[in-house]
C-alpha cells in the first residue's frame, strides 16, 4: 500500500481500537489499556502493545488479530512491538470498559485497592457482587479462570463470580 | 568476563529459576487437592513460565547469536542450567509445594522490589512487572503456611517437616560470585546481603504466624553459580526437554 497519510493512520487507529479483548470479548484492546502506540514509518506499520501479564496466553492472539484485522482492510506490511515500560496496570481500565465487564457478570477491578503490593490480604477488601451488588461476598481463590481474576462467591444470591484483579 | 557476559548469566538464573519453578507447577496441573489449588497451582506456573520468556529472550538477545527462548530451555544441559537448587526440588505432597514456594516466592517478592531500581531498562522493566505477579504468588504460599501451621496437628507436624526437610537449599539462593560484583558495581544487579535480611525477617515473620519453628542455618547445599545440581534436575530436563530431544526443531 502507498501513500500513508495522517488520515489513514486515524483510520488504522479506529481499526484497530475495535478489536475486541480475545477472552473477554465485551472490552476492545483500546479499553483494556493493551493497544499503545501507532507509528507509521516509510509506509510500513508499527503497533505497540504491552502485555497484561508475563505469561498472558493472549499477547500471541492479540498480535494475530491486529495482523489480520488490518490485513482484511487491505493493510499489510504490518509489524507489532512489545513494550515492557511502563507497565501496564488494571488503572488503564475506562470506567465503560469496567461497566462493561460487570455488565459481562465479571467484577471490576477496585481502584486504589490493598490489593498492589501488600504481603497478607487478611483485612479482605468487599468486592460487589457484578450480579446483584451485594457487598456481602467472600473471597474463596486469588487465582481464577485465567491469569487475571479471581474468584469470588456472592452471600447473598449464592452465585460464584469472577474479579478481575487489580495488577 | 565482560558485561554482556555478566548480565546474559544473570537474566539466565532469574529465567532459569522461573521456568524450573513452573515446569515444577505445571506437573500439578490435573493434581491439585481441590479444583480451586489445582487452578490456582497452574495458574502460577503460567506466571513463572512468562517470566522465564522474558529473561530467556532477553539473554538471547545480549547474545546476538540468534538463540531463542526455545534454544535456552530445549537445548542445554543440566550443567548449563543456572535455577536455584529450590525450584527444581520435587513437589512431594501439598505442604512440601507450598514451603518450598513460599521460600522462593519470599526471595523473588525481595529480589524483584530492589531490581526494579536496576540500571539495565531491560532488567527494571521485567522486575516492574513481576513483583505484581510474584506479590499474588507470596500471599498464596504464606497463607497457605499459616493455615497448614495453624491447623490441625497432623498439618502442623507435616508443613514443619517439609521447612526442615528443605532448609538445607535455601543458602543457595543468596551465593554470589564475580557475576554480581561486576553487576553490583554498574547499578545492574542487587545487594544480595539486603535481599537475605528482607527475605529473612518475611519468613520469619510468617513462620511464627504460623506456629511453626524455624529451622536452624546449618550446612547448605549451593550449587547454582557454578550450574551444579542435584539429582532432580536431569529428570525434570527429561521430561519438559523429550520433544525437542526427540524430534529437533520440531514445530506445532
Ligand atoms: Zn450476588
Amino acid at each position: 500500500m502507498e501513500g500513508l497519510t495522517q488520515s489513514s493512520k486515524d483510520e488504522i487507529w479506529k481499526i484497530l481500537a475495535e478489536i475486541p479483548d480475545p477472552e473477554i470479548p465485551v472490552i476492545t484492546i483500546e479499553e483494556l489499556g493493551v493497544l499503545r502506540d501507532l507509528q507509521i514509518n516509510n509506509n510500513k506499520i508499527i503497533v505497540t502493545i504491552t502485555p497484561t501479564y508475563t505469561g498472558c496466553p493472549a499477547m500471541k492472539l492479540f498480535e494475530d488479530e491486529i495482523k489480520n484485522t488490518l490485513l482484511q482492510k487491505g493493510y499489510s506490511d504490518v509489524f507489532v512491538k512489545l513494550s515492557y515500560t511502563p507497565a501496564w496496570t488494571t488503572d488503564w481500565i475506562t470506567d465503560e470498559a469496567k461497566e462493561k465487564l460487570k455488565n459481562f457478570g465479571i467484577a471490576p477491578p477496585v481502584k486504589g485497592t490493598e490489593d498492589k503490593g501488600l504481603l497478607f490480604s487478611l483485612n479482605k477488601k468487599n468486592i460487589p457482587c457484578p450480579r446483584c451488588n451485594s457487598l456481602n461476598t467472600t473471597l474463596k481463590n486469588q487465582f481464577g479462570s485465567t491469569a487475571c481474576k479471581a474468584l469470588y462467591f456472592c452471600d447473598d444470591c449464592l452465585e460464584p463470580f469472577d474479579y478481575f484483579k487489580c495488577f | 568476563m565482560t558485561k554482556n557476559e555478566a548480565l546474559i548469566n544473570y537474566s539466565l538464573r532469574i529465567g532459569d529459576t522461573c521456568l524450573i519453578l513452573g515446569q515444577r507447577m505445571s506437573e500439578w496441573c490435573s493434581n491439585g487437592p481441590t479444583l480451586e489449588e489445582d487452578i490456582a497451582m497452574t495458574n502460577i506456573s503460567l506466571d513463572l513460565i512468562g517470566q522465564a520468556r522474558t529473561m530467556l529472550t532477553y539473554a538471547g538477545e545480549i547474545e546476538g547469536k540468534g538463540r531463542t527462548e526455545d534454544d535456552f530451555a530445549y537445548k542445554r544441559n543440566e550443567r548449563e542450567y543456572f535455577n536455584s537448587l529450590l525450584s527444581e526440588r520435587p513437589n512431594g505432597h501439598f505442604g512440601d509445594t507450598v514451603a518450598r514456594n513460599f521460600l522462593q516466592s519470599a526471595y523473588f517478592y525481595h529480589f524483584y522490589n530492589a531490581l526494579i531500581s536496576s540500571k539495565d531498562n531491560m532488567l527494571s522493566a521485567h522486575a516492574t512487572k513481576s513483583i505484581k505477579e510474584v506479590t499474588y504468588h507470596l500471599r498464596h504460599s504464606a497463607e497457605w503456611v499459616i493455615r497448614l501451621g495453624d491447623g490441625t496437628s497432623e498439618s502442623k507436624e507435616k508443613i514443619q517437616n517439609s521447612f526442615d526437610e528443605i532448609w538445607d537449599f535455601v543458602g543457595d539462593l543468596f551465593e554470589t560470585n564475580e557475576v554480581d560484583r561486576l553487576l553490583l558495581n554498574e547499578g545492574i544487579s542487587v545487594d544480595q546481603t539486603k535481599i537475605q535480611q528482607e527475605w529473612n525477617s518475611t519468613v520469619t515473620e510468617v513462620l511464627t504466624k504460623a506456629g511453626l519453628t524455624r529451622p536452624n542455618d546449618g550446612y547448605m547445599q549451593t550449587g547454582r553459580l557454578e550450574a551444579k545440581h542435584s539429582e532432580y534436575l536431569g529428570h525434570l530436563l527429561a521430561e519438559m526437554q523429550f520433544l525437542q530431544r526427540a524430534y529437533p526443531d520440531a514445530k506445532w
